[in-house]
């Protein structure tokens, strides 16, 4: 919030303010900006999202709705739903049925306090911040069963008990996965990780900031954040053909696109954190184009990058069993992110020792 | 501890802190509105979490009398309400009832001889529409198992056999183009083009969709070993066409006993070898429609080498059809398995009484054995490699 604040200042509007009530602008500024910038990007997503899939199954996807390419066609999509009947199943629990919605944005909301965009554009410099990240996001199961459990119908019910097993599951490879990358910035501030990482592309995490492991990592990081979000191969909370869209299933108009908006801020913020750990964060990875290549826009396109990658996997792979889920999980990734973290552990402190 | 159940009394209420923990079945309608049933079939499932104890089918969402209606058409008549039965192979079902009422006017000693011509034209057009139905049912399992993409692929080749459908008989989906003695009208020129080009094309496009499905370790992981229905279950339920070779059992009616001009053609029966798995899952099922797809192309290609330029299309047929009394069962290899009429006639323009034995029905009832102790997911996998079509379960 500093940097905003030193800008809201500097305009010499606020004049006056005492020092409280600009924290408080600066906060509300930043949260409505994050929360309009995040509407964008989900409807931007979205049409990305339907255009790929498109291209990917051999057809266009939306072609008329503003003209070139449908691009107003996510917005006729957030109207029709505004417009929707908000449907309140009978014998719902109507306050967890009401809060759900909420909790699912919420998590991937608050995660966005702590996004480094720029050197300066980050909403708040946590040393934990990294920690704070995995702690938010945890915020989305919470909905997730919130919703299963409050609608009432038994095939939500499903979505929300595998949902909730699948995104706890996942949550440590996740979060092992990228300890070394902590370990070797030596902070969990999202800045200062990145920081750790400039100069030249080869000292990205991925590459040469972290022989090896760092690539190890970035591939279980993405693995595991797939599931995270709920995406295909990992979509079975809603799997459509089975649970009939699961723990959403009875959510209609702006409840259900909450959900969806969820989802896709969800994708962003597990990809701008895997661009933040491995991927060199905001820098172009070429010192004379860092020098005035605007960072906010690189750090923006290399998440949307990971987002593409989100969405092609999507449309290109079928989806796991519940029990071949938690294999890959307990069996696979766990096992490999403590031997990577292990080995590298050693490694560090026989160098550093 | 012990006497926790003694505690709660359900009359009363009295004692609900104490009320024991009891696990008991989920009780689960998957349909008749379920995206994984293929249409309105409706099954009731216990679960015990994700597990499957017990699968029963209700059908009947979709029962239109057909058999009935039958009692007050005329044979030509009743063709259209054929097509409505197996609507994705409306050709095959055609074909079927056609079939069977030759056989019951030559049983008579009525019989019609179906122009030569018209047999290449029937086995042509019923091969493709076979090709047509398997990429439906490839393409369906791709949606049943969570890939999304396949689908597509299968319906952009479906669209182009459905054009050359178009061409030929002008609709396309409801044909109606087989006809008691023939066919109804010649296949233009250039549909004959157009299936040449289909046929030199399709086997890259079936390597494709081998390139994105079938080798898939995610798709192999969800289909191998899983629904197995082997030879004696496949015997006992009556199980028929992919679904009975997929569990090594070579029979196909086009190779052992065959019907119109099938014995002119070289084509092999692909049976399933438990390549992935065990004989008999669901890749087998799977595996065993994407070969007949190829073996369909085969036909098709010696159909069109062997075909008469050009010739008669329709038998000399009396202009209002009566047959003596008489009765029959015919059978023909439809894509789903083997489709047969009972007819019987009393000698008058309307049969007397139409049974049909449509091999979905049968393949089916195969869902409640497997389907138990099957987790929710396999149990849309099998559905799917069952490849319903519930027009014909419930006629």
């Amino acid at each position: 919030m500093e940097p905003l604040k030193e800008i809201l200042e500097s305009t010499g509007f606020f004049a006056g303010v005492p020092e409280w009530g600009m924290i408080a602008i600066a906060s509300l500024s930043f949260g409505l900006s994050v929360f309009g910038g995040l509407a964008l990007a989900a409807l931007i997503f979205v049409w990305m999202e339907r255009k790929v899939a498109g291209y990917i199954q051999s057809r266009y996807g939306p072609m008329y709705v503003g003209g070139f390419h449908g691009v107003l066609q996510t917005i006729a999509d957030a109207i029709k739903l505004l417009n929707k009947e908000d449907i309140w199943p009978s014998d719902a629990d109507k306050f967890l049925w009401r809060i759900a919605p909420i909790m699912v944005f919420l998590g991937a909301f608050l995660s966005f306090v702590v996004l480094p965009f720029g050197p300066n554009w980050i909403g708040a410099q946590l040393e934990v911040g990294l920690l704070y990240v995995f702690a938010t996001s945890s915020l989305v199961v919470m909905g997730v069963i919130a919703a299963g459990w409050g609608s009432n119908n038994k095939w939500s019910l499903y979505g929300a008990m595998r949902g909730a097993a699948q995104v706890i599951s996942y949550e440590i490879p996740l979060g092992l996965a990228v300890l070394p990358v902590v370990i070797a910035a030596g902070s969990l501030n999202l800045s200062t990780i990145v920081e750790s990482q400039a100069g030249w592309f080869w000292n990205w995490n991925i590459l040469g900031g972290l022989p090896v492991v760092g690539a190890i990592g970035c591939l279980i990081y993405l693995i595991s954040s797939l599931a995270e979000v709920n995406r295909t191969p990992f979509d079975l909370p809603e799997t459509e053909s089975e649970l009939v869209s699961g723990f959403h299933t009875e959510y209609t108009g702006m409840k259900f696109a909450f959900f969806f908006l969820g989802e896709y801020a969800d994708m962003f913020v597990v990809s701008a954190i895997g661009v933040t750990t491995f991927l060199g964060g905001w820098y172009v990875g070429i010192p004379a184009i860092d020098a005035w290549a605007p960072a906010p826009l690189v750090f923006i396109l290399k998440s949307v990058a990971l987002v593409f990658v989100q969405i092609w996997l999507r449309w290109t792979l079928p989806r796991l069993r519940v029990d071949q889920l938690m294999h890959v999980c307990w069996k696979v990734l766990i096992p490999a992110t403590l031997i990577l973290l292990m080995v590298y552990g050693l490694v560090y402190t026989m160098v550093n020792g | 501890m012990t006497d926790m159940h003694v505690k709660y009394d359900p009359a009363t209420r009295k004692g609900d802190e104490a009320k024991p923990i009891k696990s008991e079945l989920l009780h689960i309608n998957m349909g008749p509105q379920h995206p994984s049933t293929h249409g309105v079939l409706r099954l009731f499932i216990t679960t015990d979490g994700e597990v499957v104890h017990s699968v029963t089918p209700y059908i009947g969402y979709l029962h239109r009398c057909a058999e009935k209606i039958a009692e007050g058409n005329t044979y030509h008549q009743y063709t259209i309400y054929t097509d409505r039965m197996d609507y994705l192979a409306a050709m095959n079902c055609n074909w079927g009832w056609c079939y069977a009422v030759e056989q019951l006017m030559e049983s008579v000693g009525a019989g019609v001889e179906v122009p030569e011509y018209a047999e290449y034209v029937r086995v042509i057009i019923g091969e493709l529409n076979r090709i047509a139905s398997h990429l439906i049912a490839f393409g369906t399992y791709g949606l049943d198992i969570g890939a999304l993409t396949p689908f597509f692929y299968a319906l952009r080749e479906r669209e182009a056999i459905l054009n050359i459908f178009e061409k030929v008989c002008g609709a396309r989906l409801m044909y109606s183009y087989y006809d008691i003695g023939g066919v109804k009208w010649d296949i233009p020129p250039d549909a004959l083009e157009e299936i040449e080009l289909f046929v030199k094309l399709f086997p890259k496009k079936l390597d494709e969709y081998n390139a994105l499905l079938t080798g898939n370790k995610i798709f192999v992981e969800r289909t191998a070993d899983v629904g197995v229905v082997d030879e004696e279950t496949c015997l006992a339920y009556g199980c028929t066409g992919p679904v009975l070779r997929a569990a090594g059992v070579k029979w196909d009616l086009r190779k052992d006993e065959p019907y119109s001009i099938y014995d002119r053609f070289d084509f092999e029966v692909p049976v399933g070898t438990g390549a992935m798995g065990t004989v008999g899952d669901c890749w087998d099922r799977y595996w065993v429609r994407m070969e007949e797809m190829a073996q369909s192309t085969r036909i098709i290609e010696q159909a069109l080498a062997q075909m008469p330029r050009e010739g008669e299309v329709m038998a000399d047929m009396p202009r209002k059809l009566k047959i003596p009394t008489g009765e029959i069962f015919a059978r023909t290899e439809c894509p789903k398995g083997e489709m047969g009429f009972w007819i019987v006639s009393d000698g008058g323009g309307e049969p007397f009484r139409v049974k049909t034995r449509s091999p979905a029905l049968h393949n089916l009832h195969v869902i409640e054995k497997v389907g138990e102790g099957q987790m929710i997911s396999d149990l849309c996998a099998t559905i799917g490699s069952l490849d319903l079509v519930l027009g014909e379960i419930d006629r």
